[in-house]
């Protein structure tokens, strides 16, 4: 029972699912892409917008006026997460806004909210990464394999 | 009492003399706000975590249905509920302050039915004159353990449901005015190898077939005799699906009478996606709305079937198909409080 590849089901089952199949209501894939490109495009005009503050009031170039920028990005998020907004935008705007910087600022922010019940260290610290840890981790092992490849063809490659 | 082999009847005809609903904010907007006997305006009831305020809700469903008739909390016998949080601490605590003997159940949202059920029976045989039984859910609380953070920014498909805020709880008495509870019958696990845990309507669908057919079948009767056939929270596509396979199987059961507590609660618009779920679900619809309606006279027999998926949040990481299972009980009241 537990695997749940179709060859390992009954033939009972099978003829169920396809049945649940034709009933079940499909994610509007197209439409949810729209929004997506929507709402993940807004973000970015407003980081942008952001970005282009601090580079002619402050003393930043394009290079330096990143870190300011996402810190800007990310302070809104918490306040739109701690208001109970973010969740809300999302379900509207899907992966839009799970891919920009905030989506990830929200899974940090709305992890440290959900476990504040369970206290500072356990709660807040143990599980804020709950859903980014895993970002984090993989991000930083994929970077590690390509500066890998990257020294390969580079160093012994000859170019 | 047995009849067939998993159907009570119970010819001592246990009354439901007293009920209690509590509901939380998103409840009270929804489309029947008036059933419930107590709507809070805010998630936290004064508390100060999910889990706390998950146990308040179930007492003060509890203090409701006892207050209505004027019964003090000494004078259960036993109190039987459950919940979805882990080890079912909000119910175990609720029943701390209630002091009374305690069955801890789990059906997961079909423990509201498996409780009246079984509260039916042990009235039945005299083993007890009054017993509490109900089942609560919150919101937050359930999405907590079961999926994201509450403030996590993910998108719902639309097969996903919305977990109600709210308990409800009932006292069986052998002894009373109101409606009696007839037959029941137990349901089995049912396995469709389903595996997506945001479409549960389609996992629990066949398991509520399964024990309505066959509630139908030992009690030999058409499903003509009942007025109204509840589901506890199949939603719009298990609805679909499971009169779809009803009709499929030659069970005449219409439209009309055919209908779901997941879809009852909300209202149109309301972003609940395929409609309602969670263990309060079945409870709160039926103890507060149907019950409300057998009163009036509207429904004079009634069958609730509620529906439960068992699974946990471990078995769908590894990979687990969802078992389900659906517990089906009979209420019928020929008078009503109208002519009566």
């Amino acid at each position: 029972m537990a695997n749940n590849k179709k060859k390992n089901l009954t033939p009972v089952q099978q003829e169920y699912q396809t049945f649940e199949k034709q009933r079940e209501t499909n994610r509007p894939v197209f439409k949810n892409c729209v929004k997506a490109f929507l709402t993940g495009g807004t973000i970015c005009l407003i980081g942008q917008g952001i970005q282009t503050f601090y580079i002619y009031n402050f003393n930043f170039t394009e290079e330096t006026a990143g870190n300011p920028t996402i810190a800007t990005l990310i302070f809104l998020v918490l306040l739109l997460t701690g208001f109970g907004i973010y969740d809300r935008i999302a379900q509207f705007g899907g992966a839009g806004t799970a891919v920009p910087v905030t989506g990830f600022g929200n899974a940090v922010i709305s992890s440290a909210i959900e476990h504040r019940s369970e206290g500072l260290v356990l709660g807040v610290g143990g599980n804020m990464f709950k859903l980014a840890g895993s970002v984090l981790l993989f991000g930083t092992f994929s970077a590690f394999v390509v500066a890998i490849i990257k020294t390969i063809i580079t160093q012994w490659g000859g170019f | 009492m047995l009849v067939g082999h998993r159907t009570w009847e119970f010819a001592n005809r246990p009354i439901i003399i007293s009920t209690g609903t509590v509901g939380g904010p998103f409840e009270a907007k929804g489309a029947i706000p008036d059933d419930f006997d107590l709507l809070h305006g805010d998630l936290w009831l004064n508390e100060d975590t999910y889990e706390k305020a998950h146990k308040v809700l179930m007492e003060e469903a509890c203090e409701r249905a006892l207050h209505k008739v004027g019964l003090k909390k000494e004078d259960i016998q036993f109190f039987m509920a459950g919940d979805l949080i882990n080890q079912m601490t909000p119910t175990s605590f609720a029943a701390e302050t209630l002091g009374s003997a305690y069955f801890g159940l789990f059906g997961a949202c079909s423990t509201s039915m498996e409780g009246l059920a079984l509260a039916a029976y042990i009235v039945n045989t005299k083993g007890a004159r009054y017993i509490m039984t109900g089942a609560s859910s919150h919101n937050t609380a359930v999405e907590k353990q079961f999926r994201f953070p509450t403030e996590y920014g993910t998108q719902k498909p639309p097969t996903a449901q919305w977990t109600v805020t709210g308990a409800g709880a009932a006292l069986v008495s052998d002894d009373g005015k109101g409606p009696a509870i007839t037959s029941a019958t137990i349901g089995r696990v049912v396995n469709m190898g389903m595996t997506d845990p945001n479409n549960m309507g389609g996992a629990m669908a066949p398991a509520a077939v399964d024990t309505i057919e066959t509630h139908l079948k030992e009690r030999n009767i058409k499903p003509s005799y009942y007025d109204v056939i509840a589901t506890g929270d199949l939603g719009h596509i298990g609805r679909e699906v499971s009169l779809d396979l009803f009709h499929k199987h030659g069970v005449e059961i219409t439209e009309e009478q055919y209908q779901d507590c997941g879809l009852m609660i909300y209202r149109e618009g309301q972003p609940v996606l395929a409609g309602a779920s969670g263990t309060a679900c079945s409870a709160v619809v039926t103890y507060g709305h149907l019950l409300n309606r057998m009163k009036k006279g509207e429904i004079k027999r009634m069958l609730v079937t509620a529906t439960g998926a068992l699974l946990s949040p471990l078995t769908v990481q590894q990979n687990e198909t969802i078992p389900c299972i659906a517990q089906a009980v009979s209420i019928e009241w020929d008078e009503g409080e109208a002519e009566s």
